[in-house]
This record gives C-alpha cells, sequence and structure tokens, in this order.
C-alpha cells in the first residue's frame, strides 16, 4: 500500500503535519502555522525559481492550513502555474487548490481557463478528468462562455474515455445549472438521453444525473429517456446479483443506479405505452418482492442498500398515484418498517407512510396502522421520529378517526418537545376544526388545548374558535358554559380569559337563567382575572363589560363603578384609558335603544381560508400543506360554517359611535369599537368590523412572503445567517457581580455553574498576598478542547492588583476537573474586581464566558482587637465627611444575630464586644493590608429589627476604601 | 443533490470538507460547527437522519471519526448512507495509515464518487483506478 515515505511523499509536509497533531493547544498551532506561513511566503517571494516539486510541497501545505479552518490569502498564483506541469500530482495538487479556494469570480480565471484548454486538447484523459472537475467545481460564467459548447461534444465523441465521459456530464449539468442560456440544445440532447443504453454503469451513473436535471425543464425534449430507463431499470431488478460483479454492493445489484432511474422516472407521468407501463410495474413488483425475500446477507449494509431502492421505488408508486395494487401494497411494506428495530428505519416509513395518506387508494390502508403511529408518537425515544409521527398522525385523520386522533395529539401534547408544540397545537387546532361534526367537541378541544398548551396558542388559533362560535348558533349557549366552568380554575392561562371575556360578552345571557351563572357572578369572575392580565386583554374585558351592561341592565352600577376607579379612568396606558372613559360615558348618556344597537351581537364572519391554515402553512413553507387540503378546508368551511346570509348586518352606529375613538387600537379588538376609522372606510367588507381579528395574510402579503421564501431559497448562504463565533473574550456575564457578592464574607464555594461547567473556588489571603485555587469542572461526558483560561484586570485595577497564574491543560476530559493557581498581590486599594475569561470548545462549539474574580478588598484585612474607649477614640479622630460612607437600607436577609456574627467575621475583621453602649449593635475593626500602605477601617453596624432596617457606618483612614466597602457590605445583609 | 461532505472527529475539528454548493469561507467554520455539535449531540439509538435549516444531515460515525453529509430535501436518505459507508470502504482498502497524511488523496477519491453534488462513481476499482495509475507513476 502507498506510504507517506515514498520519493513523491513530501516530507517537508509530513513532518509539518506530525507538528500540528502534536500541538496542545491552539495557540501553539496557531504559532505553528503562522510560522510555516511566513517560510512558504519568504519561498514565494525569493528570487530563486522554484521547481515544481517545491511548488507541490508549498501549495499542499497551504492547502492543508486552509482545511484546519485558517484563512490563506496567497499563493494563488503559484497554484495556477501547477496547472500547466506535466506531471500529474503537479497538476493534480494545482487544481485542488483551486476547486477548494477559487471562487467564481477570482481575477485569476483567465490564466485558469487557458490551463484548461489545454489540458481539454490534450487527449490524456487524466488530464482531461482533472479540467474538468475543475470546470465543475468552479463553475463560473466566464467558464461557461469559454467551454460550454466544447463540453457537449466530448460528452458524446464516439472516442472519449468512459472516465473523461462521466466527468464530462457532471460538468455539463454544472454549466446548465449555473449559466442554461449558455448550454444550447442540439444534436447532442438526443444522443445524452442514449448514454442511458451505454454498457457502462459508471457513466449511466453519471449522465443520469445530467438527464434528470435537463428532463425537469424540457420534459418533451427528453421524453424519449422514461423507455430507456426503464429497459436499463430491468435489466438491473432482473440480474442475478453476480451479473454485475463491479457494481454489485453487499449483493444488491447497482442500488445507486437503480435510485438515480427511479427517480428520474419520477419527472414524467405513467409511461403512455402499455408495453413500457407493463414493463415497469414488473420491475415495481419485483422489488416490492425482493423485500419479502429473506435476506441474502445479515450485514446491515446489504437491507439498507436495497431498502434504499425500496423507498424510491414507492416513491414512483406514489407520484403515479395511480396502481391501487401498489399502493396498497407499499402500505402493507412500510407498515412493517413502522416495527422495524432500526431506527433509521421507522423514520422514513413514517415520512413516506404520510405522502401514501394523501392518496384515495391507499388512504384507508394507511388507516389500519393508527395505533402503531399513535404508539410511536408515544414511544420513539428520538424526537425526530416523534415529528414524524404526529405528521401522519395528521395526514391519516378523517371523520372517522379524528376524535381518537385529537385526544391522542392532546395528551401529547402536554409532554411534547418545546421546538414542536406550536405546529403540534396548530394542527389539533385545524383537525378539530375541519373534523367537527358537533360543534360542542370543537369547543372542547380548543379550550383544552388552551388550558394544556396556553403558551403555544397562537392568535389565529383563539380568533378561529370565537369565529366558529359566532357562526354557529347552535354551539353559542355550551360555549358560553364551557368557558364559564374553564374559568373557575384559579390559575387559568391568559388565552382562556380572552376566549372567556369575548364569547361571555356575547353570549353569556344564555346561561344568565341559572343561578349559578347569574349576570353578577359571571362578571366578578371575570373581573377576577382582570388584574393578572395584559393591557390587550384588560382592553377586552373592558368591552365584554360595556356589552355585559347591555345584556345586564342589573349589572349597570356595578360595572361603572369599576370602570369610574381611578385604576382604570387614569390608567397610565391611553388605550385602556379611554376606554373606560368612554365606555362609562356611553352607558350613562345611551337610551336602552341606542346602546343595544352599538352593542347589538356580533354579526357572523364571512368566511374565508381558516386563518390556522394560513399560519401552519406559513409555518412550514409553500407546497407544506397540499392545495387539495386547502380546497377541502374552504369547501367544508363555507358549507358549514358560514350558516348562510347575515353578514350584512353592519351595526352602523357602532361605527359612528366608534368613530369619535382618536387613537389608533394597538390591540386586536374583538369588538371592534375602537377600530373604527378603517372599518368606517371599508365598507364594501360586510364582516369588516372585525378586521383586527383575521390576521390572515392578505394576497399582497403572502406574495411577498413567498417572494421572500423564493429569495432565501435562492441565496445559497442562506442557511448560514448568523455571524460567526467572536475569538474575543465575552463581556462579563449579567450576574457576574451577583456571584461576586456571595463570596464577599466567604473564600471557599462554587463560583459559577450552568450546564457545561462547574467553577468551584477555594482562597486565602495573608497580609497583602492572596492565593485561589480555581477548579474547573466538566459536567459533560465530552472532552473540552482548547480549554483555556485568562485573567485580566482592566483599567485601574491593573496597577491596583498583580495576578499572577499559569496556563491550564487545553484539554477536560469529560467529567474531569482541572486546578488553577491564581498568586494575587494587593499593591493598593481597589474597587472594580479582575475579571476570569473561560473558553473552551465543546462539540466544536466555542464557549466564551467571562466571571468577575471574587477578589474584593475586604480580602486583605487584618483584624485588630482594642477597647472600647480606643475604638471611639479613633472614631473622632476619622471624622472628616469624606472619610466617612453611611448607607441605610432594607434586609435582604434574616437578621438573625449568630448569622450576621458569622458574617462579620467573615469579612476579616475583628468583631468587638462590649464596645458599643446599645448591645444590638455591632462594630468591628481591621487594617487593609496593601502593598503601598495599610488602610485603618472602623466599621459600625445598627440593625433595626422592627423596621427590618440597617444603618451602616464606615470610618477608613482612606476615604475611597470607605465607600467601597460600604458599597460592597451593603449588599450582604 | 448533496450540498457538501464533512468529516470530523470527536473534538468536533474538520478533517475534510468538501462543498458542492459554494458557501463564502468566513461562514464555513460556523457552518461546520453548527452542523457537528447538532450530530455530536445524538444518541446512538436515535436516527441518522436530521433535519437542518432547510436540507437534511445525514451521519454516520466510524470509531472517532463523524462523517456528515447534507443534502437537499429529495435525496434518497438510506442511498447516501450507504453511500458514506462504500466511501469508507474505499479508503479502507487504499490507505493503511492515518488519512491525514494523505489528504490530497482522500479528496482525489471523493472527487472520483461525488461530483458536483452527484453520485459519479460507485465501483471501488474504478474509484481507486487513477490513484493506482499516480502510484505506478510514482514507483516507476
Amino acid at each position: 500500500m502507498p506510504a507517506v515515505s515514498k520519493g513523491d511523499g513530501m516530507r517537508g509536509l509530513a513532518v509539518f503535519i506530525s507538528d500540528i497533531r502534536n500541538c496542545k493547544s491552539k495557540e501553539a498551532e496557531i504559532k505553528r502555522i503562522n510560522k510555516e506561513l511566513a517560510n512558504i511566503r519568504s519561498k514565494f517571494k525569493g528570487d530563486k525559481a522554484l521547481d515544481g516539486y517545491s511548488k507541490k510541497k508549498y501549495v499542499c501545505k497551504l492547502l492543508f492550513i486552509f482545511l484546519l479552518g485558517h484563512d490563506i490569502d496567497f499563493g494563488h498564483m503559484e497554484a495556477v502555474n501547477l496547472l500547466s506541469s506535466n506531471k500529474y500530482t503537479e497538476k493534480q495538487i494545482g487544481y485542488l487548490f483551486i476547486s477548494v479556494l477559487v471562487n467564481s469570480n477570482s481575477e485569476l480565471i483567465r490564466l485558469i481557463n487557458n490551463a484548461i484548454k489545454n489540458d481539454l486538447s490534450s487527449r490524456n484523459p487524466t488530464f482531461m478528468c482533472l479540467a474538468l472537475h475543475c470546470i465543475a467545481n468552479v463553475g463560473s460564467r466566464e467558464m461557461a462562455e469559454a467551454f460550454a459548447s466544447e463540453i457537449p461534444r466530448i460528452l458524446v465523441a464516439g472516442d472519449t474515455m468512459d472516465s473523461v465521459k462521466q466527468s464530462a456530464a457532471l460538468c455539463l449539468l454544472r454549466l446548465y445549472k449555473t449559466s442554461p442560456d449558455l448550454v444550447l440544445m442540439g444534436e447532442w440532447t438526443s444522443r445524452v438521453v442514449h448514454l442511458l443504453n451505454d454498457q457502462h454503469m459508471g457513466v449511466v451513473t453519471a449522465a443520469i444525473s445530467l438527464i434528470t436535471c435537463l428532463s425537469q425543464k424540457n420534459p418533451d425534449e427528453f421524453k424519449t429517456c422514461v423507455s430507456l430507463a426503464v429497459s436499463r431499470l430491468s435489466r438491473i431488478v432482473s440480474s442475478a446479483s453476480t451479473d454485475l460483479q463491479d457494481y454489485t454492493y453487499y449483493f444488491v445489484p447497482a442500488p445507486w443506479l437503480s435510485c438515480k432511474l427511479l427517480r428520474l422516472l419520477q419527472c414524467y407521468p405513467p409511461p403512455e405505452d402499455g408495453a413500457v407501463k407493463g414493463r415497469l410495474v414488473e420491475c415495481l413488483e419485483t422489488i416490492l418482492n425482493k423485500a419479502q425475500e429473506p435476506p441474502k446477507s445479515k450485514k446491515v449494509q446489504h437491507s439498507n442498500a436495497k431498502n434504499a431502492i425500496l423507498f424510491e421505488a414507492i416513491s414512483l408508486i406514489i407520484h403515479y398515484d395511480s396502481e391501487p395494487n401498489l399502493l396498497v401494497r407499499a402500505c402493507n411494506q412500510l407498515g412493517q418498517f413502522l416495527q422495524h428495530r432500526e431506527t433509521n428505519l421507522r423514520y422514513l416509513a413514517l415520512e413516506s407512510m404520510c405522502t401514501l395518506a394523501s392518496s384515495e387508494f391507499s388512504h384507508e390502508a394507511v388507516k389500519t396502522h393508527i395505533e402503531t403511529v399513535i404508539n410511536a408518537l408515544k414511544t420513539e425515544r428520538d424526537v425526530s421520529v416523534r415529528q414524524r409521527a404526529a405528521d401522519l398522525l395528521y395526514a391519516m385523520c378523517d371523520r372517522s378517526n379524528a376524535k381518537q386522533i385529537v385526544a391522542e395529539m392532546l395528551s401529547y401534547l402536554e409532554t411534547a418537545d418545546y421546538s414542536i408544540r406550536e405546529e403540534m397545537v396548530l394542527k389539533v387546532a385545524i383537525l378539530a376544526e375541519k373534523y367537527a361534526v358537533d360543534y360542542s367537541w370543537y369547543v372542547d378541544t380548543i379550550l383544552n388545548l388552551i388550558r394544556i398548551a396556553g403558551d403555544y396558542v397562537s392568535e389565529e388559533v383563539w380568533y378561529r374558535v370565537i369565529q366558529i362560535v359566532i357562526n354557529r348558533d347552535d354551539v353559542q349557549g355550551y360555549a358560553a358554559k364551557t368557558v364559564f366552568e374553564a374559568l373557575q380554575a384559579p390559575a387559568c392561562h391568559e388565552n382562556m380569559v380572552k376566549v372567556g371575556g369575548y364569547i361571555l360578552g356575547e353570549f353569556g345571557n344564555l346561561i344568565a337563567g341559572d343561578p349559578r351563572s347569574s349576570p353578577l357572578v359571571q362578571f366578578n369572575l371575570l373581573h377576577s382575572k382582570f388584574h393578572l392580565c395584559s393591557v390587550p386583554t384588560r382592553a377586552l374585558l373592558l368591552s365584554a363589560y360595556i356589552k355585559f351592561i347591555n345584556l345586564f341592565p342589573e349589572t349597570k352600577a356595578t360595572i361603572q363603578e369599576v370602570l369610574r376607579c381611578d385604576s382604570q379612568i387614569r390608567n397610565s396606558d391611553v388605550e385602556l384609558q379611554q376606554r373606560a372613559v368612554e365606555y362609562l360615558k356611553l352607558s350613562s348618556i345611551a337610551s336602552t335603544d341606542v346602546l343595544a344597537t352599538v352593542l347589538e351581537e356580533m354579526p357572523p364572519f364571512p368566511e374565508r381560508e381558516s386563518s390556522i391554515l394560513a399560519k401552519l402553512k406559513k409555518k412550514k413553507g409553500p407546497g407544506a400543506v397540499s392545495a387539495s387540503e386547502l380546497d377541502d378546508s374552504r369547501r367544508e368551511g363555507g358549507a358549514e360554517l358560514n350558516g348562510g346570509g347575515g353578514a350584512d348586518r353592519v351595526p352602523d352606529t357602532a361605527t359612528t359611535v366608534a368613530s369619535t375613538a382618536s387613537t389608533p387600537s394597538p390591540s386586536a379588538d374583538l369588538l371592534g369599537i375602537r377600530s373604527a376609522a378603517p372599518i368606517g372606510a371599508s365598507s364594501t367588507n360586510a364582516g369588516s368590523l372585525l378586521v383586527d381579528v383575521f390576521s390572515e395574510a392578505g394576497p399582497a402579503a403572502a406574495a411577498a412572503a413567498a417572494a421572500a421564501a423564493a429569495a432565501a431559497a435562492n441565496d445559497d448562504d442562506g442557511f448560514l445567517s448568523s455571524a460567526p463565533p467572536s475569538e474575543d473574550p465575552a463581556p462579563p456575564l449579567s450576574e457576574a457581580d451577583e456571584l461576586l457578592n456571595k463570596f464577599v464574607c466567604k473564600n471557599n464555594g462554587v463560583l459559577f455553574e450552568n450546564q457545561l461547567l462547574q467553577i468551584g473556588i477555594k482562597s486565602e489571603y495573608r497580609q497583602n498576598l492572596g492565593r485561589m485555587y480555581l477548579f474547573y469542572g466538566n459536567k459533560t461526558s465530552v472532552q473540552f478542547a482548547s480549554f483555556s483560561t485568562a485573567v485580566s484586570c482592566p483599567g485601574d485595577i491593573s496597577a491596583q492588583l498583580n495576578v499572577q497564574t499559569k496556563p491550564v491543560e487545553p484539554l477536560v476530559e469529560g467529567g474531569a476537573q482541572i486546578q488553577q493557581v491564581l498568586n494575587i498581590e494587593c499593591l493598593t486599594d481597589f474597587s472594580e474586581a479582575p475579571l476570569l475569561n473561560i473558553k473552551f470548545r465543546y462539540g466544536g462549539a466555542l464557549q466564551n464566558i467571562t466571571l468577575k474574580l471574587p477578589v474584593t478588598i475586604n480580602k486583605f484585612f487584618q483584624p485588630t482587637e482594642m477597647t472600647s474607649h480606643d475604638f471611639f477614640q479613633r472614631w473622632k479622630q476619622l471624622s472628616q465627611p469624606q472619610q466617612e460612607a453611611q448607607k441605610i437600607f432594607k434586609a435582604n436577609h434574616n437578621m438573625d444575630t449568630e448569622v450576621l456574627k458569622a458574617k462579620l467575621l467573615g469579612l476579616g475583621t475583628a468583631l468587638l464586644e462590649n464596645v458599643d453602649p446599645n448591645p444590638e449593635n455591632y462594630v468591628c475593626a481591621g487594617v487593609i493590608q496593601t502593598k503601598s500602605q495599610q488602610v485603618g477601617c472602623l466599621l459600625r453596624l445598627e440593625p433595626n429589627g422592627q423596621a427590618q432596617m440597617y444603618r451602616l457606618t464606615l470610618r477608613c483612614s482612606k476615604d475611597s476604601v470607605s465607600s467601597r466597602l460600604c458599597d460592597l457590605l451593603a449588599l450582604q445583609f | 443533490m448533496i450540498k457538501f461532505v464533512l468529516m470530523v472527529n470527536r473534538q468536533g475539528q474538520t478533517r475534510l470538507s468538501r462543498y458542492y454548493q459554494p458557501v463564502e469561507l468566513s461562514r464555513r467554520a460556523q457552518l461546520e460547527a453548527d452542523v457537528v455539535r447538532c450530530c455530536l449531540s445524538r444518541r446512538r439509538e436515535q436516527c441518522s437522519f436530521v433535519e437542518y435549516k432547510d436540507f437534511k444531515l445525514i451521519y454516520r460515525q466510524y470509531a472517532a471519526l463523524f462523517i456528515v453529509v447534507a443534502v437537499t430535501e429529495n435525496e434518497n436518505e438510506l442511498s447516501v448512507y450507504e453511500l458514506v459507508h462504500n466511501f469508507v470502504e474505499v479508503l479502507d482498502k487504499y490507505f493503511s495509515r492515518v488519512i491525514m497524511f494523505n489528504l490530497d488523496r482522500v479528496h482525489i477519491i471523493l472527487d472520483e464518487m461525488i461530483q458536483n453534488g452527484h453520485v459519479v462513481e460507485t465501483n471501488r476499482n474504478r474509484v481507486l483506478a487513477p490513484l493506482s495509475a499516480l502510484d505506478k507513476l510514482a514507483d516507476g
């Protein structure tokens, strides 16, 4: 076997690579690479002309450095020079460098094109292949201009070698994709189709990709490929595994080629020619039969390859959607896979069955697997598989099983992964609406949805339930009763309050006969939730209240009282305030008749596409919800929901009253009173009072969304929009100060902890010196790479503190802990804390954490014992105003004596007994040791147990120390 | 079609990357880190196909080496999954030593098998033909 030690093997490169591999840290690696880059640069710039071998070696090193993730900004010229070498290895490295590093608009393209031209005409097949690869990889416009006419000729020429044909086919595909206008159809096109008959399987494999792409764009011109593909497929499928020796993979004949042929056939409808069709059906049957045969090998590769073909065949069967027999067989086959022990197969079966469910021939067959799928939803350990199961349940749902499926999805929702909850909620809402036979079930389902997953219920969902309740007389009483009951729960979701408020405001009268839900009870129930709600909900509730005044005159006094109170009529939110003012006025001025007209029951909504379906479509992107599904829901919705007529009952007076409103509504106002101005204008739309309710995008917005989606799809980099991670230390965590404060009175403990990392601290201080032990624990089972820590003293601290440490090992094994020692010297007093930055890679992602190192000035205290007399004498000496710092603050912690004493001792000072005349008070004394000076400090803490307050006074010989200590300590008690 | 092929180790370091759709150099590191994290965090019993943004990742693990292939929606997952294995078997057949030392050759092999995002050759002997020719040349 070839090894690196060959004459050709570039020893220098091998040495360099071992060096890099032996680098212990990222820094060492960068250092080694920079050294090498400098070396290569000087070689390239040197006077001495380099021979081909050295050029190749250096270009190869650059390539390697690039692949390690470093930017390369030179060497392109040398790589281009290598192209004209006659030695294969040199040429190959040159081309490789260019394919990997040159993007399509480089100015070097002309030079490269020249070299390619020479190689293409060289008649040397290996050189031709290299050149073709390069065109395919770079694929720029200029290359297309230069070679678009040349390549088809090479592809179909009789004397072209097989390997060159393969490269030429893929090369042409690339040019056709980047510059279709330059690739002219012509005499070659028919000959390309006949490559399907080529005796060499590799050529067929390559040509199929090209033909598939061409037939998608010009189906008629390439129609003949169908019969050719069928006969080729038939020959492969019916061959014994030994016939295609070289292209047999674990006893499966030419699996990749088979898949590609089946894929090509999916570009066309079923063949019209009976003979061709018969042959194809035979092939598909054979493939299905083979799945049932005992495997020829126990290797997983064998079954995977076989199943790859099977899944592709099933795709084709679904695509044709015309052979009931095959569809049902496919469904049964997939049903077997649903219980297979391979997760991959279960995933693919669920996915594939989803499309089968939409065929009228196999829908019933899919439905028989409902129990298995429900079980998958409950027991699969992989969220992506569960997601597929949920999709399939959604797809197989119809009137007969809707109740069961919705119930299962609802119960799954209680434990569903957060990532898919919103989509699940939409799906449940859509199914409940689409297949509702009795609408009380529908109302129950949606209210359950809000109860279980209220946070994920979007506006569209609760708008929709209200639309439906309003449009259907027979469910209104039930809805009122149900929301009333749901609102009894002590904690109910805000969305429930919204739906409840709206429905009771409209239909509360339907249940008011029962004394348990009398008008006042209803009102009190709603109002009990009022204060916990956000502004839009409160606005909605206020509208519900005014509706109550109309429905139940006996509540008028109570409600007016509520509206009149300061928290409403003087609310700082203008929207709420205005509603309160106007509703109050309206209820006191307007006669009962006017009130009844203004606050008339909402007219039915004009039926349009379900806003929820629109939302799901938007979420999944166009095409995710099939067109038939949309038609379906529109048809059913139209028939069942829009109980006919009634839409022109626009309460005109409402608009008159509301047009006095001056502020536009910031909220979705279901009662419509506020959204006056636009409504008055657009009287053509009968239901437009509820314009806010429909958040569905109009045609213009939908078009814009589609355009945006298309733009994103065209943008090759669309999936890469986030910025690369910064290597700079992150700013300190928001909780850094809080973490720091935990350590003012103690020296040991856990400084920081997240899901990956735990940092523990032990520290000891003497005089002006301190030693801190940091323990970094890896909480995961995966190694941390490039682990590094850095202590920095930004700003003034650099002159106040001296922190020394040694670098840590760059690798922290899973579950391991490493230790780092910091030596700290206090030069003079300081206020800020040094920063500790920790960086490492976890699974490739850079983690970057910055904390404040818990070094505070009090750590350098030496306790000083003194008598009462001495204390007060010194206290008086330190009487200059700036020497004293005082704070009066509320107790944050327990005021227990022992706890306080422990904290004061932890501070590092001496706690002086019998000094203060008031035994409740605490006094302490100490000297802060810094290298430059000593600072004497006296402390007095006066608790007031009754008021839960403290007064803290500090007097120090240096004023900056007083204020710093005072700030630090005020947070401790 | 295939969007890119990555070979990464357990630490998430990229050993080989080949893109079949242009991705700006500056964005590759971020993309690769993201993709690798996505695959490394999965357990063995989870399936080998991951939906990632608007495409799918198909990955396979060989000891400490992960091979990740990103494909567009319409690609046959199992066939790509086995393509990876086929590729690894070719590497096994050719190399007796650490692949890192022969990255250029790994590239040649990959280029023989996948071009432009499409499978072009699956026969092991033919994949290795250019390299064998090359080695003969060097020996001679």
